[in-house]
Order: structure tokens, then C-alpha cells, then sequence
């Protein structure tokens, strides 16, 4: 038996011991886990995980193996992979590596053997926590752990340049966060010509592609720290329609006045069901953010809530009164999860072609 | 939508007897959706002719019926309590049929009752093969295409359409006989023409195989809302080709992508939305292991074996949610039980790996055909919980208590690795054996996937288990091996045998090393959310989260898998022990392993550990929760089997002193002490050799009763008449050894009859006496029984209480005993003793409205029953009587004989209850689903000992107006006695035979008896086989057809010439 045992370190002192697997960097950053029992690549991938250590509840991770489809970005996102136990012989038709081969390749370092149960009743006492995946503990990186910040993780995160997603329909620019693939593909699926643009684009450059509406993607880390980017926003969603998806939500909610705020316990997984306040209608939802929109700070501005969360009724979905703006907490792009909400897409088309005229309040 | 406050009383239907395809999953769903019922304030009615359930009892419901499930009693009962509404989706395919029924009848039209949950439009939508296929062509679902045809020719061009290879399935033939699967033209050729054949209506399906695809179920949730939720994801091990419910199945799919996956979830929501189903929902998907090709298998739209599977495997209680759903509430409406915070409206979320594996009763049936396909056969199943899968399946397969602990089955040992891998299609019960020994001897998983399509994933972690074998002999005292090793669910059974060292050996060097057990909370949610669900499983790599309580504990043993000899009615007994724990104000604690009971439904007990039923997993609990004590006594042999290895461990068996019950189980002992009482018991003898067998029986006299000497529901148990049959029996049926010696005891005709006693040391209280309506011969099990005796004198009855008492005395009983007796020549022999609750407690319980179970729990206590007001002798009779009528599957195990001998065979009961025998003896051949027309033809064909016993049942029949047929040497005594017979000729040299009568339609009820060891080929058995696939009434026993005739005699008016 090979082994190469590594550590998980938490900020408050806890150590959970492993085997290595993929790249044998260490790692650090927020701890955070996710409940789905499948779509660990595309969770793995999916921008708004950067600079977070990710680990899944499920126990068996890597069954199926990597596959060429199911990439939310091109490289890992999250800075490290927590399992209780890696498949090293994955069994799918699409796998073409297992995931311990495409950790290793790509620079991601994994952990497993991990009491993944324990860990997530930690992180779910701790709420946020920071952590180190390294050889060994020791008072240097317990030191590093107490002072790491993580900046500037859009900035890493968004696209350097404007690109083009090309297709025949409406033109729709996406101001990219930590954009996922699948909102790309949702777009697509609906002949949506997309052209993306960088975090920090100013309203009219966008404006002047003359999009039929834009799309705030999902991305990582605390939107307060985004401000830079409300006054665009400001004036786009009272000239095109708008939809924003997890952070583009969060960022729609501040630049209209209403608050954010740190979740003690984030939702990662895709059992979330969200009630459409207006309809009653239930929707499972994939969902990863740990920082949510301030139910009470909403009352006084022009934002309706439209949607919340059916357990701790937090706010999962807004509209402008007035305008063709709406945003929603989770994805409606799914991968991984329920195509549940895939209707919102639908919605923002019917936005853009002038189907659904704007509400008021 | 608030819960419907327009109704108040709501009728609930169970499902019957248990058989194949039905089976406890219904008491566990019918016994939740009332209670759950009742705890929204409805009033509830439950139907159910089977007494061995939970469902029947009266603390279940406000009012319980045990009646035959047919129209004609359910209009009776609608019509005495006016019900507003029905909720018939929880009683399976029976519950489902009758609610069908009355609704064609017109009663609930003109009575104003509403059925609630799924509306029946949508199960028909969902259950007829040509309506569904037309809404899954509307949906854009695809359904593997098919087409029936009559004749060669358009099959082979239909095949030729769709593509090779193809299923041929011929209409009504038994266990699908004649059909199979085509890979050409030259195959569909010989298939279809065979099956045309053997199709009495001269037609077969012609299906594109879908067989080795991957077999994905889903069990869904869907409110009149329109929420629609998926509470857990199935993946069937053995591909596309086994029956679901005879297939090892894991839960959550192990092998599907995130895409794979959400496509499929998208097609089953897309479907049971189109159906409007409202409640719970099975639907059965394939999944081509090469591409992204699926197909719709089937849709039950209902609750099923795969929902209670469900529901034990996530904590997601489905029934229960269904029948809130049913009275109008939505899943965000309702609580989430297990976590009590969130509401219901979520996807269960696992952290841990759930295996399933199918319990068979080829171990009583040792000819029947092992083959499994369309037809399902197992009788029960267990289920396991770990954080691998290869934990799971290593605890599953310890829980089937088919005498092995592991992947090694010994006798495959023996076998050539080309005849093994001959063997694995078509798939058997035993595959999983297979295909481990071939891994073990290096056979690559490549050539094992090629032939049987299991996925590699799977036929890897059977490797693993097989390699960490390996790794145990070749590191002897490891502790990282055995640390591994434990991580993976090996027994200590299997590391004693491979290192050789023993049981405790192991125990104790594992706890000196600290590889000890964890415990880890079923909670719903993968720890998202804290949770109280005292609902818990073993495994060796995680903290401990089971917290003991303050309070004291008792552990009660549940009984394992449903298998034939132990069914619903031990975790009925199990059930009431519990209820009577926790009113003496303990904390009762679960162990069990089958997920389709009540004991296994987390809100029953304080706590549920569901784990297997061995030795070591009982000893990890008991040491987890040190409880005062453990019950045995009501968890069947499975749990008095274990008995003896918590005594040696020092663990309190509470009630009856293991070494009393050993008393009365071994033969020895127990000799001495029917001796010591002098009571009448049947010359008895052992031996360890053949040649002591013969001499032994000719000192006995023949006929003699033979058996091993540890039996379960009388395996291998038969009557034999000469020497000849003996050393037959001696080769055929037992292994004799000094180990294993076989009982041999004087065969005594007559009437069968038992009891069984609560004592507390002092009092001995018999609730009630039964008496056989079989003479001895026929097991117990397979009897008819009627409380109380009709036949019986007071003498009898008197002699059998007596002996009762003083075997309680003398065994020190403290608890439940059952004794059983043979009544010859006016004088009550003892046969057998049972220390613990027998099959028959459920049944006595309920005729005689005293809850034995409870009284027997209380007692084990330390409660006196003289306290309780009760004094030593028998109760007095009820006034009703009740009958209990067993029930058999034969038409799902084709090869299985249907003649009753001392072999257990039924696989459930029923129970007719009424102020008259005759009366209730009619209830319990009606709810038992013999229909015999009241005129018609009777075929009658005996052996030559029971001819003159027949002659006399044949004139009571042609009294009643029937018309006799009979084979030929039965004939010619009909004849000669002046009986007017149509004889047939014999199956070989005519074509006007019984059996071809019987496919034509032309007899009503087919009388048959023969010996045990006629030859296989007989006539007789080719007779009963086409009674059986004609779903003729067939009887084996003439004391039945006896009983029969009393019924049908007091019904008939008559009619005379003046």
C-alpha cells in the first residue's frame, strides 16, 4: 500500500488526515461543501467555487470519471477537492481520465479518505472557516491561515478579453463574474448570439454593441467588495432587459439599495426548493453562494422579491419594479442539478421581445 | 393547499396476503399512511385480510376489518360505515384492483365516496402497455418498440424493422415460458414458433431487447401543487433483464453524470406530471451504457417495494407523504419528520451507500428453476447501509442468512472456472458468488462484464473485496489490513476464518486496537442540517454520532428477511414488543435489516439500527447502547439463533434462560424433559449414519417423519413409508454426519393442533387453542388452523392446556412458548415446542383481542400477569371463530411442486372471522381467492391410499350438483362404487387428458394427492402445474377439500323432486 498521507488544517485547529491525490500543491482558502451526490466536474470547475477548498458529502466521488462535455470553465476552480473516497476506476462511456488522473494534470490537489460527514458538521458549526490542504500541520500555516484574505478573486476569475459565443438570435452581452459554461449553453439553446465581456466593462461600451438585453453572470467572493461595478449596472437595467444569476444577483440587489449579507451557512447542493412567491410553484435549484441578499434591506427600494428559499426563506429571487429586470440567487443554468429553472431563460427572451411587458409593483 | 376539511372518515385498503411481488412492503405503507392520517385528524377504516400485519391491529385504526379483500365485502363495509373518501394507492396492485372494481361498480358514484391521491384514469394510463405507449409517444418518451403479432412471419419482419436482438414474450403462458431473447432470424424462428405455441392464445410480443442496459429507477413525489421531487435514485447492479425487485440494486445511482442523471430526472418528472400523479410514484428508466439512449421501462403509480426501499434508504417516509398529499396538503406544507425543521418539499441528500439484495427461497425449493428474468421470485429482501459501497454490500449480504457471512459461496469452489462462467446467464439468485470466486481466480473483469454487462464499476469493488481477502491471509495480525478491511464491511467471521483464529479472537485484538464501530445518523439531508433521527448505521470510518441515552434501554431483534417460514408476522411481534417496551416506560432500540417492514420505519422505536442480524453487528450495538437487556424471543429463529452467543458474551437475554431454550430446542434435552413430565410424545429416534437411520425407522415403524436436526419452517423435513424412500431421502435431501444428525419420529395420523402460552414464571396464560384443519403431515405453516377446535373433545383440549403448563414450568418459561401437538386416537402428542412468538401470534392476538406480544414483552420485564389479572389455564373462547388459510405463490415459481407435505411452501395467509365454523371457514376460502363455481366439473385423481377417503368427499360432490372427471385408477373406484365419472386418459397416450382438459377450461377444481417421492415426470405433477398456471382451484389435501365441501354444503339450498 503506497500511501501519501496529507492534512487538512482548519483555522481553529482541527486536523483531518488523508491520502493525496492529483496535484501535490497545498491549497488554501474558505472550506466550504456541496450535498449533490453527482456533477462533481462541474462543480469542480464552476468559477464561483475560486479560491475555495470543496468538499462533497457524497462519499464516492470520481465514479463516472471526467469528461470532455461537462466543463463549467477550462481549469479547476476550486483551489482543492475534499472526498471521503476517490474512484480511481471511473466507469462511463464519456470518461476519458479518472479524476485523480485530471487533478494531477490540471494542478488540483485532492484529499481522500476524509471523514467528509464530520468535516461537514464542522463547517456547518464553524459557518465560514478557512483551511490549508498541505503535508503536515504546523504553526506557520495555522499562522498564514488566521491572516489569509482572499482578494480580488473576480478579477481572477472573469474573461481578459471580449469574445463571442456566435449564433443567429437576439444579441445578448454577459458581464462576466466567474461565468459558468451552462449559462453559455442555456443562452445557446435558444439561438442566443452572446459576446462577453470583462467584470469592469462600463455601460456604454455594452451599450454600444446594442444588445437586446444583458446577463450578470454567477462568480465568486463577497459582492461588497464589488462596487465598482453597481453604476453600470444602474444604467443598463433601465435601458436593456437584464437578468442576473448568484453573484449578477447579489451585485442587481446593491446597485438597487438593498443589502448583502454573509450566510452562516452558505447552500451548496441542488435540493433547494424556491418558492415562486407569485405563482406558489416549486422549483429544485442548484445553488453554491455563501452570501445572500438582506430580506429587510429590500422594502423601500424598487425591488420585488419574487422568489425565497422554502427552509430558511432567504431571498432567491428580485425584480425592478418598472423595468425588464429580474435576477435570481441560484442557477437556473443547473449543471450540476435540476433543470427546474430552466424557464427563466425563457423569460428573459420573452424580456428581450417585448413578450413580457415590464411590472410594476 | 390546506389539508380537506370536507372529509372525515377516509377508508384505507391493504394488500392481502403476502406473496411474491407483495409482500411486507404493504403493511409498512398502509400501517404509515393511516397513522399519518389519523395524526391529521381523519377517521380511518383499514381493510386488510391479512392477519399477520401491523395494519390490522386495532391500535392502528379506528376501525379494522379483517375481511376478504372482494367487492362484495368491501360494498358490505362501505355501505356499514359510509366512508367520504377511499385512499386505495398504498395496498399495492390488490388495493389498487378493488379500488378499480368499486369504482366500475357504480357504488361510489351512487354513495357519494371520492377515491383520493392519483385519480384512476391516470393508473390506467400508466398500467395498460397500449395506452401508455401512446402517451409516451405523445410525450416524446421512448418505449423499447413493440408489436404482438399471431404468426411467424410478421414477427420476423417486425424484427427485421427494429433490429436485432429482440425479446419474445408469448401471452399468458406461466413465468413467461417460451420466451427468451433472439440475436438473429435463425433464433426468432425457433423462439416465436416454440412460444406460439406454448401461448394458449396463439400470440406472442415481439420487443427490441433492452437487456444489459443500465436499469435506473426513480421514486418520485409530486402535490396537487404540481411539486414534483425526486426522493431517491436507484441503480440496479444486474442490468436490464433481471426483475427489479431480483435484482441487487444501490442507491444513488453510482455510475450516472450529473447529465446522464438530470436527463433522466427531467423524463420521469415530464411523465408522472402527464399522468397527474398526487402521491408517490415508481418510475423504471435503461440507460444505454454507451450513449444517451434511454428508454421508459414502466410506471407504478403507486407506492411500491422500491418506495419502502426508498424511504429506509434516504429517511424520506413516501407513504406517509403520499397520503398527506392524498387529503390535500403540499410538500412545502409539510415537515421534513427526520430533520423536523426543513419542510418535506426537498431531494434527500446521502452521504452513504445503500445496498439492496433480493432474499430467494430456492433454499427451500431446491428444484425449483433458479433462472431469474421477467417473473420476480424472491420472497423478501434486506438492505444495507455504508459509507462504500463495498461496506454495504459485505453487511448485505450477512443479513441474507443464506449461511454465509461473505462473497465466498464454498461449494463454487468446486466448480471449473469454464463452467462458472457458462453460468452467469442467464443471471441466477446466486451470481454475486459467482462472479466472486471467477474474480478470486483471476478471470478479468473485462470477460465477467462481457457476458453479464455488469458495469465495471461494480464488478471493481466486487475485485476489492475480493483482493482485501487476498490482503488478510497474506497480512495475518495487521492492523492497517484489518483497519481496512472493516472500512470495506468484512465480518469478523470472515478474518477468524482466514486467519484462523476465532470469532472472539478477532473481537477482542479489533478492540485492543481500537478498529471499532461508528455509528453514523440517517439523516435526509448529507449533514447539511442538524437532525434528531435516532436512525442509525454502522460503519468503521467516521466519528461516532449515537449518543446513549439516559434512560434504560431494551434492544429488541427484528427477524431479517422475509423468507418463506418467517414472514410480516415476526415484525408484528417485534413491532408489539417494542409498543410495551416503551409503555413500561423504557427506550426500545431496534436492530434489523429488511427495509420493507414497520420495526424498520425510524418513528416506531425510540432508536432503529439498521444493521445486519449476526452475532457480531448485535454485540457492536449492544456494547454502543448497553441496554438492560435483549429480546429474542420475537424475532424469529433469526433472532433465537443468536441467543446463544449473547449469553456467551455475557449479554442479558431477557425472558426465557438461553439455556431453557436450548432445552427446548435440542432433541436430547428435550426428551428428558417430556420424559420427566410424562407427557405423549411420537416414538423418536436419531441417527448419524444411513445404515442408523434404516435401523432406527424399522425399530420406529414406518411411516416415519425424518429431519435434520436444526430446522427452519421444516426444511428437508418429509414422511416416509418404506426403507426404499428412506435411504432415497438419506442421499437426496441431508448431509448425515455426527455434526448434523437426522431426527426420525413415528409419523402419527391425525388432526395438528397448537398453542401458544404467556408465562412469567408463575402464571401460564394460553390464550387460545388451534386446531389444523390438515391432518399432521402438512406443516403448520401450510395448514389451515380454526380457533377455537371444532373437532376436538374436552379431553383433548384439557390434556394439551395441561401439558402446556407444565412445559412452561418445566422450561422455566419466561416470555412466549408454542407448542404444537398431534391429536391420535384421542390423545394430544407433542410434536414440537418453540421458545418464542410463533407464527400464529398475530392471529390469536386479534381473534381473541389479547395482546400476546405485548403481555410476553411486558413479562420479560419483569411485570406479573397475575398483576395484570390474569390467572394460569386457558382464556375462554371468543366468541367469533376464526379461521387462517395459508397462501401460496406457485404461479411466480414455475418447477416448484404445489403439493403440501411437511415442507413449508405458503408464503402468506389470511383470515376469516365469524360467529359460525362454517362461516368463517366460507370468509377464509373467499379472502384466500379460491373460487369455486357453484356447479362444474371436478376433477379428482388420488392415490391409492386416499381412495377410500375419496370416495366418500366425490359423493358429497356429485350431492351438491358437480359433475366428476378422474384419471383412470381413480375413476375405476369411482365407477365400481356407482359414482358416475368421466375418466381421462394418461398424459402420454392421449390427448383427452386432464391436463389438456385443464388448458382448455373445462374442470373447475382439480382434487389431487400423491406420494412425495412419485417420479417428476408424473401425471400428477404435470396436473397440478396446469391447475396452477390456469389458476385452477387446486387441492392436495383431501381434509381441505373436506373443509371445502362444509362450506359450500351449508350455502347450498338444495333442490328436490316433491
Amino acid at each position: 500500500m503506497t500511501t501519501n498521507k496529507r492534512a487538512l488544517v482548519l483555522e481553529n485547529g482541527s486536523v483531518y488526515w488523508g491520502e493525496g491525490f492529483g496535484a501535490d500543491c497545498d491549497a488554501m482558502g474558505e472550506l466550504v461543501f456541496n450535498t449533490g451526490m453527482t456533477g462533481y466536474q462541474e462543480s469542480l470547475t464552476d468559477l464561483s467555487y475560486r479560491g475555495q477548498l470543496l468538499t462533497f458529502t457524497y462519499p464516492l466521488i470520481g465514479n463516472y470519471g471526467i469528461n470532455a462535455v461537462d466543463f463549467e470553465s477550462l481549469k479547476p476552480a476550486a483551489s482543492a477537492v475534499i472526498v471521503h473516497e476517490v474512484a480511481t476506476q471511473p466507469s462511463n462511456w464519456r470518461a476519458t481520465q479518472s479524476l485523480p488522473e485530471w487533478a494531477k494534470t490540471m494542478g488540483l490537489p485532492g484529499l481522500t479518505g476524509v471523514d467528509t460527514r464530520t468535516l461537514t458538521k464542522e463547517i456547518r458549526s464553524l459557518g465560514t472557516v478557512r483551511a490549508a490542504l498541505v503535508d503536515a500541520p504546523s504553526d506557520d500555516i495555522f499562522e498564514q491561515l488566521k491572516s489569509f484574505e482572499q482578494l480580488d478573486l473576480v478579477e481572477q476569475a472573469t474573461t481578459k478579453s471580449v469574445y463571442v459565443a456566435p449564433n443567429t438570435g437576439l444579441n445578448v452581452v454577459l458581464i462576466d463574474f466567474g461565468m459558468k459554461s451552462s449559462i453559455l449553453r442555456a443562452l445557446a439553446k435558444r439561438q442566443i448570439n452572446v459576446t462577453v465581456f470583462p467584470a469592469d466593462t462600463d455601460a456604454e461600451t455594452i451599450l454600444n454593441t446594442h444588445p437586446d438585453g444583458v446577463l450578470l453572470s454567477n462568480g465568486p467572493g463577497d459582492p461588497r467588495t464589488m462596487t465598482s461595478c453597481l453604476t453600470q449596472i444602474r444604467t443598463l437595467e433601465t435601458r436593456v432587459p437584464l437578468m442576473g444569476i448568484c453573484l449578477g444577483h447579489q451585485l442587481f440587489a446593491l446597485a438597487n439599495g438593498a443589502e448583502t449579507f454573509k450566510m452562516h451557512e452558505g447552500h451548496r447542493g441542488f435540493n433547494h426548493a424556491v418558492k415562486n412567491l407569485k405563482t406558489g410553484h416549486l422549483a429544485f435549484t442548484s445553488q453554491n453562494h455563501g452570501y445572500a441578499v438582506d430580506a429587510a434591506s429590500v422594502a423601500g427600494t424598487a425591488l420585488v422579491v419574487t422568489h425565497e428559499e422554502v427552509n430558511d426563506h432567504t431571498v432567491e429571487g428580485l425584480r425592478l419594479t418598472g423595468q425588464s429586470a429580474f435576477s435570481v440567487q441560484f442557477h437556473p443554468d443547473a449543471a450540476p442539478g435540476p433543470h427546474d429553472a430552466d424557464d427563466l431563460f425563457d423569460h428573459f427572451v420573452d424580456l428581450m421581445t417585448q413578450k413580457g411587458a415590464p411590472q410594476h409593483a | 393547499m390546506p389539508k380537506r376539511t370536507d372529509i372525515h372518515k377516509i377508508m384505507v385498503i391493504g394488500s392481502g396476503p403476502i406473496v411474491i411481488g407483495q409482500a411486507a412492503e404493504f403493511d409498512y405503507s398502509g400501517t404509515q399512511a393511516t397513522m399519518a392520517l389519523r395524526e391529521e385528524g381523519y377517521e380511518v377504516v383499514l381493510v386488510n385480510s391479512n392477519p399477520a400485519t401491523i395494519m390490522t391491529d386495532p391500535e392502528i385504526a379506528d376501525k379494522v376489518y379483517l375481511e376478504p379483500l372482494t367487492l362484495p365485502f368491501l360494498k358490505q363495509i362501505i355501505r356499514q360505515e359510509r366512508p367520504q373518501a377511499i385512499l386505495p394507492t398504498l395496498g399495492g396492485q390488490t388495493g389498487l384492483n378493488m379500488a378499480k372494481a368499486l369504482d366500475e361498480d357504480g357504488i361510489l358514484a351512487a354513495l357519494n365516496i371520492e377515491l383520493l391521491g392519483t385519480k384512476l384514469t391516470a393508473i390506467e394510463q400508466a398500467e395498460d402497455r397500449e395506452q401508455f405507449k401512446e402517451l409516451m409517444a405523445k410525450l416524446n418518451e421512448p418505449v423499447p418498440a413493440s408489436k404482438t403479432v399471431t404468426e411467424l412471419a410478421p414477427a420476423l419482419a417486425f424484427a427485421k424493422q427494429i433490429g436485432y436482438p429482440v425479446i419474445v414474450r408469448p401471452a399468458y403462458t406461466l413465468g413467461g415460458t417460451g420466451g427468451g431473447i433472439a440475436n438473429d432470424e435463425d433464433e426468432l424462428r425457433a423462439i416465436a414458433a416454440n412460444g406460439l405455441e406454448l401461448s394458449p392464445v396463439t400470440q406472442v410480443l415481439i420487443e427490441r431487447s433492452i437487456a444489459g442496459y443500465k436499469e435506473i429507477e426513480f421514486e418520485v413525489m409530486r402535490d396537487h401543487a404540481d411539486t414534483a421531487l425526486i426522493v431517491a435514485s436507484m441503480e440496479n447492479v444486474d442490468p436490464v433483464g433481471v426483475h427489479t425487485g431480483d435484482s441487487i440494486v444501490v442507491s444513488p445511482v453510482q455510475t450516472l453524470s450529473d447529465r446522464d442523471y438530470q436527463m433522466m430526472r427531467d423524463s420521469a418528472l415530464k411523465i408522472i406530471r402527464a399522468l397527474n400523479i398526487e402521491g408517490g410514484v415508481n418510475i423504471q428508466m435503461a440507460l444505454d451504457p454507451n450513449s444517451d439512449h434511454y428508454d421508459i421501462i414502466e410506471v407504478n403509480p403507486r407506492v411500491s417495494r422500491s418506495s419502502a426501499l426508498a424511504s429506509k434508504a434516504t429517511g424520506y417516509p413516501i407513504a406517509k407523504m403520499a397520503a398527506k398529499i392524498a387529503v390535500g396538503l403540499n410538500l412545502d406544507e409539510i415537515k421534513n419528520p427526520v430533520t423536523n425543521k426543513t419542510v418535506a418539499a426537498f431531494e434527500p441528500a446521502m452521504d452513504y451507500v445503500v445496498v439492496k439484495i433480493p432474499r430467494w427461497p430456492f433454499d427451500k425449493f431446491p428444484l425449483a428453476d433458479r433462472q431469474l428474468g421477467t417473473q420476480m421470485k424472491a420472497t423478501g429482501e434486506v438492505m444495507a447501509i455504508g459509507r462504500n459501497f463495498e461496506e454495504a454490500l459485505n453487511k448485505a449480504v450477512r443479513s441474507l442468512e443464506i449461511g454465509v457471512t461473505d462473497l465466498r459461496e464454498l461449494r463454487f469452489e468446486q466448480v471449473t472456472t469454464p463452467l462458472l462462467l457458462a453460468s452467469l446467464m442467464p443471471a441466477r439468485d446466486d451470481r454475486l458468488f459467482r462472479v466472486a470466486e471467477l474474480l478470486r481466480r483471476n478471470v478479468s473483469r473485462e470477460t465477467i462484464h462481457g457476458k453479464t454487462k455488469i458495469d465495471m464499476f461494480f464488478l471493481s469493488k466486487i475485485q476489492h473485496v475480493v483482493d482485501l481477502e487476498q490482503l488478510l491471509v497474506d497480512h495475518i495480525g495487521d492492523e492497517t489490513t484489518l483497519r481496512l478491511a472493516k472500512q470495506n464491511g468484512i465480518s469478523d467471521a470472515l478474518i477468524a476464518s482466514l486467519w484462523h483464529w476465532s470469532f472472539d479472537q478477532v473481537r477482542s485484538w479489533r478492540e485492543e486496537h481500537q478498529v471499532t464501530v461508528s455509528y453514523n445518523m440517517v439523516d435526509t439531508v448529507a449533514a447539511e442540517f442538524d437532525s434528531q433521527t435516532p436512525y442509525y448505521y454502522a460503519t468503521y470510518d467516521g466519528a461516532n454520532e449515537a449518543v446513549k441515552s439516559g434512560r434504560t434501554s431494551v434492544l429488541v431483534l427484528g427477524s431479517g428477511p422475509i423468507r418463506i417460514g418467517q414472514g410480516v408476522e415476526f415484525d408484528y411481534a417485534t413491532v408489539h414488543a417494542v409498543k410495551a417496551i416503551q409503555r413500561a416506560g423504557y427506550e426500545a432500540i431496534i436492530m434489523n435489516s429488511n427495509p420493507e417492514t414497520v420495526s424498520t420505519d425510524f418513528s416506531i422505536s425510540d432508536k432503529l439500527y439498521f444493521e445486519p442480524l449476526t452475532l457480531e453487528d448485535v454485540l457492536n450495538v449492544v456494547a454502543q447502547e448497553q441496554p438492560l437487556g435483549v429480546m429474542v424471543q420475537f424475532g424469529g429463529q433469526t433472532a433465537i439463533n443468536l441467543a446463544q452467543g449473547l449469553a456467551d458474551h455475557g449479554i442479558k437475554v431477557l425472558g426465557t434462560s438461553v439455556t431453557d431454550m436450548n432445552r427446548a430446542e435440542d432433541r436430547q434435552a428435550f426428551d428428558d424433559v417430556i420424559k420427566q413430565l410424562q407427557l405423549p410424545q411420537p416414538v423418536g429416534m436419531t441417527a448419524t449414519t444411513v445404515n442408523g437411520a434404516v435401523s432406527a425407522a424399522s425399530e420406529i415403524g414406518y411411516p416415519v417423519l425424518i429431519r435434520p436436526s436444526y430446522v427452519l419452517g421444516g426444511r428437508a423435513m418429509e414422511i416416509v413409508a418404506d426403507e426404499s424412500e428412506l435411504r432415497d431421502y438419506m442421499v437426496r435431501a441431508v448431509q448425515v454426519s455426527n455434526d448434523h444428525p437426522v431426527l426420525i419420529d413415528s409419523y402419527l395420523e391425525g388432526t395438528e393442533a397448537e398453542l401458544d402460552v404467556i408465562s412469567d414464571g408463575d402464571t401460564v396464560v394460553i390464550p387460545g387453542l388451534m386446531e389444523h384443519i390438515e391432518r399432521a403431515g402438512v406443516h403448520s405453516g401450510d395448514s389451515m388452523a380454526v380457533y377455537p377446535p371444532q373437532h376436538l373433545s374436552e379431553h383433548v383440549k384439557q390434556s394439551m392446556v395441561k401439558a402446556a403448563i407444565d412445559l412452561t414450568k418445566s422450561l422455566n418459561v419466561c416470555g412466549m412458548m408454542n407448542v404444537q401437538f398431534v391429536i391420535h386416537d384421542n390423545k394430544a402428542y407433542v410434536i414440537e415446542v418453540n421458545p418464542r412468538a410463533s407464527r400464529t401470534v398475530p392471529f390469536i392476538a386479534k381473534v381473541t383481542h389479547t395482546p400476546i406480544a405485548q403481555l410476553a414483552a411486558r413479562v420479560m420485564l419483569g411485570d406479573k400477569l397475575a398483576d395484570l389479572g390474569f390467572e394460569t389455564g386457558l382464556l375462554p373462547n371468543s366468541s367469533q371463530v376464526a379461521v387462517k388459510a395459508p397462501i401460496f405463490s406457485f404461479t411466480k415459481l414455475p418447477d416448484v411442486d404445489a403439493l403440501l407435505g411437511p415442507e413449508m411452501k405458503s408464503t402468506g395467509e389470511v383470515m376469516g372471522m365469524a360467529p359460525t365454523f362454517e362461516k368463517a371457514l366460507y370468509k377464509a376460502f373467499v379472502a384466500a381467492g379460491i373460487q369455486v363455481p357453484t356447479f362444474g366439473r371436478v376433477l379428482i385423481t388420488v392415490a391409492d391410499r386416499d381412495k377410500q377417503e375419496a370416495l366418500a368427499l366425490a359423493r358429497r360432490l356429485t350431492d351438491l350438483g358437480y359433475d366428476l372427471v378422474a384419471t383412470s385408477g381413480t375413476g375405476a373406484m369411482l365407477e365400481q362404487a356407482g359414482i358416475k365419472t368421466d375418466v381421462l386418459g394418461k398424459v402420454s397416450e392421449s390427448d383427452d387428458n386432464a391436463v389438456t382438459a385443464i388448458h382448455a377450461g373445462k374442470l373447475q377444481m382439480v382434487i389431487n394427492t400423491s406420494r412425495l417421492d412419485e417420479s417428476a415426470q408424473s401425471d400428477s405433477l404435470q396436473i397440478r402445474e396446469a391447475a396452477i398456471a390456469n389458476d385452477v382451484p387446486l387441492f392436495t389435501v383431501l381434509d381441505t377439500v373436506a373443509a371445502l365441501l362444509t362450506v359450500l354444503e351449508s350455502r347450498s339450498l338444495g333442490v328436490a323432486a316433491m
